[in-house]
């Protein structure tokens, strides 16, 4: 039996930033996830992360995580995703800070 | 202190120069990140979860103020303004941009300092007791052993590419504050029947996902012998060691799966051949740093300052007999500052708060500062008269809390705040625990009581060898934690024991506040500490406190 495939986001670090970013459907990298691109197609998400792992030059270490389908756009499912669009929880530094640039 | 001479000097500037060049290429896109992650962890450059880290070696977690000083320049012209300071004695910054990066290693290597071997399947900073050179009981200070040590360990040729990284600690007294237990090698300075200098040496203790303490290789070890006895220790590990599986590799378990005695007569065949090949050089080069270790010229200084200070203002006394430690001489004190501030996050410092480490140090201290393995900045040797001084300066810092070895002096891995391999987070769940029982007002009665808290098996917070550890999990997408209780990093090492089923994060706290109370009720007066009863009573009080509806289960049944 296969598992089925559970909705998922591509998303990476940034190179020179070092942040999270997520990649978005126009296949620009973002800094919200919510702006990210929702995959629910196991091949699509194949092929989204294939164009991320092309792109050595804006980002890093890019990889397939869990998502859903949320008012406002994609939102994690794990907490280490959750994390990851926030920042660390000892100080308001990070996404959290409202800090935002293009990749 | 030990200062470079050209050699370190040259080498450092050019590690520089390299790695500026490094990372022009990765930018240009010459290098891929296949090519680049191992030249950038060669410099101590990690990605983490939400930015880069660069971690920076302390050398046996010794600092002078001038650096003290450029590691809070550097926090605020770089970095966020902070640092991190670790249970491996070096300093973190969580927030450097990769173009950055160069540039911080070069205000480094101005006073001194790299992030070379922080990182990789080579020979980490070597480590030492945090009250080295100032420590009543201790037979020599460490530091010079370790200095050499790290000397024979950079760039060593043969060394650069091991099964797995390799942690070495030294030790000058029988007290163990080093947790040389817990190391690869585990150095401790004997004397022998006749007098004579040499070494206990100890290989195999590791924490992690299989903790180990320790075995003794050679119980004493002539001091002429340290480099090729251990060159023989890592030589014979480099080809034991298994490069098949990442978990298998350390020598902890090349030591296990061999076995000691075996793996004893092989260091020895091999410490045979390779003895004669150290021409003496190495005894030279030790003497040397020897001299650069020597004490500062001690003041006389009468101590009623200090003894009418303790008099006359409770919080001074509360300070002083918690946070001060036994200096070889009468009139000066050792001080640990501790970075525990109740609610705040373990080993931080503001970039403000080093600089009056520094301020304080240089007046002070003799200007010297130490950074100890559980997260706290030591000023190893102040006259007592000066104790006073030293208090205002720290309370006007926000750097008086009087917690040091109590139970919110709490040892915390950066955990799933900041740390790329965390299964949990570890900082909110030490500030939670150090806030409930200041509000408790309980900590001074608890008395000695060792907490730490690892965000993944790797252990960097030692949960094993506390007296209470936590291990934050994974438990199918919820933070979930483990407690261990009866660890101990002493010289009389052991590794904790689980209580049963982990604690989700809301339930932590209280779990361990139903230990502490099970503590309060057992112990037989307020002079026996926590683990003295753990070991009295064992698990069973505890386990009772902790699940009481086992408990009834099995009355019921
Ligand atoms: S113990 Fe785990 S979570 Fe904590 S710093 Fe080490 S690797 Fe990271």
């Amino acid at each position: 039996m296969s598992r089925r495939f559970t909705p998922k986001v591509v998303t990476a670090n940034a190179l020179l930033e070092g942040d999270a970013v997520w990649l978005a459907a126009d296949d620009s990298w973002v800094r919200d996830m919510t702006r990210a691109e929702l995959l629910e197609d196991e091949e699509h998400a194949k092929a989204r992360l294939a164009l991320a792992t092309g792109q050595p030059g804006r980002v890093v270490g890019a990889y397939l995580a869990d998502a859903k389908a949320g008012p406002d756009g994609p939102e994690p499912t794990h907490f280490r995703e959750d994390f990851r669009t926030r920042g660390p929880s000892n100080y308001p530094l990070g996404k959290q800070a409202g800090e935002d640039a293009h990749v | 202190m030990y200062k470079y001479n050209d050699f370190d000097e040259a080498f450092v500037r050019e590690r520089v120069a390299q790695f500026t060049e490094q990372v022009e290429r990765r930018i240009d896109g010459s290098l891929t990140e296949d090519e680049f992650k191992p030249l950038r962890l060669m410099n101590g450059l990690y990605l983490q979860l939400h930015a880069y880290m660069l971690r920076v070696a302390i050398p046996y977690g010794t600092l002078n103020p001038d650096q003290m000083r450029q590691l809070a320049m550097i926090a605020e012209r770089w970095d966020k303004g902070y640092g991190h300071f670790t249970t491996r004695q070096n300093i973190q910054f969580n927030w450097p941009q990769l173009t950055d990066v160069p540039a911080m290693l070069g205000a480094l290597a101005d006073v001194e300092m790299h992030c070379i071997q922080t990182s990789g399947n080579t020979i980490r900073n070597v480590t030492a007791d945090h009250f080295a050179g100032a420590a009543k009981d201790e037979i020599a200070d460490p530091r010079p052993v370790a200095e050499l040590l790290r000397q024979w360990s950079t760039d060593h040729p043969e060394f650069q590419f091991l099964p797995r990284k390799f942690k070495i600690a030294v030790t000058g007294a029988e007290h163990d504050r080093a947790v040389i237990r817990a190391h690869d090698i585990g150095i401790q300075i004997v004397e022998n029947d006749k007098g004579e200098r040499g070494y206990r040496i100890l290989i195999g203790g590791g924490l992690g996902r299989t903790p180990m303490i320790g075995k003794v290789v050679r119980d004493f070890l002539p001091e002429a012998d340290l480099l090729p006895y251990c060159e023989a220790i890592v030589s014979v590990y480099n080809l034991l060691g298994r490069r098949d599986n990442k978990y298998k590799a350390r020598i902890k378990i090349t030591v296990h799966e061999t076995g000691i005695d075996e793996i004893r007569a092989m260091i020895e065949d091999r410490f045979a051949l390779l003895r004669p090949t150290f021409g003496g050089g190495d005894r030279q080069i030790f003497a040397e740093i020897q001299d650069a270790f020597a004490p500062p010229v001690f003041r006389d200084a009468d101590e009623a300052p200090f003894v009418a200070a303790r008099a006359d203002d409770p919080v001074f006394r509360a300070w002083a007999d918690t946070n001060l430690a036994n200096h070889k001489r009468d009139d000066h004190a050792i001080v640990s500052i501790s970075l525990k501030a109740h609610g705040a996050t373990p080993g931080d410092a503001t970039a403000a708060q080093m600089r009056a480490m520094a301020d304080l140090a240089e007046r002070y201290a003799y200007g010297e500062l130490r950074i100890s393995h559980e997260q706290n900045v030591i000023l190893p040797h102040v006259a007592r008269a000066d104790l006073p001084a030293v208090h205002a300066g720290l309370k006007e810092a926000g750097l008086a809390t009087a917690n040091i070895g109590l139970i919110s002096d709490i040892i915390a891995c950066p955990g799933m705040d900041y740390c790329a391999l965390a299964t949990a987070r570890s900082i909110p769940i030490a500030q939670e625990i150090a806030t409930r029982f200041d509000e408790l007002k309980l900590e001074h009665d608890i008395g000695q009581l060792k907490i730490k808290i690892s965000g993944c098996i790797n252990a960097c917070g030692h949960h094993h060898v506390g007296h209470i550890g936590i291990l934050g999990l994974d438990r199918a997408g919820v933070e979930n934690y483990q407690i261990t209780l009866g660890g101990d990093g002493t010289e009389d090492a052991a590794i904790g024991t689980r209580t049963g089923p982990g604690f989700s994060a809301d339930d932590i706290v209280p779990a361990v506040e139903r230990i502490v109370g099970a503590y309060l009720e057992h112990r037989e007066g307020a002079d026996e500490p926590f683990l003295q009863t753990y070991k009295r009573l064992g698990m069973a009080p505890f386990k009772a406190a902790l699940y009481p509806e086992a408990q009834e289960k099995a009355n019921a049944a």
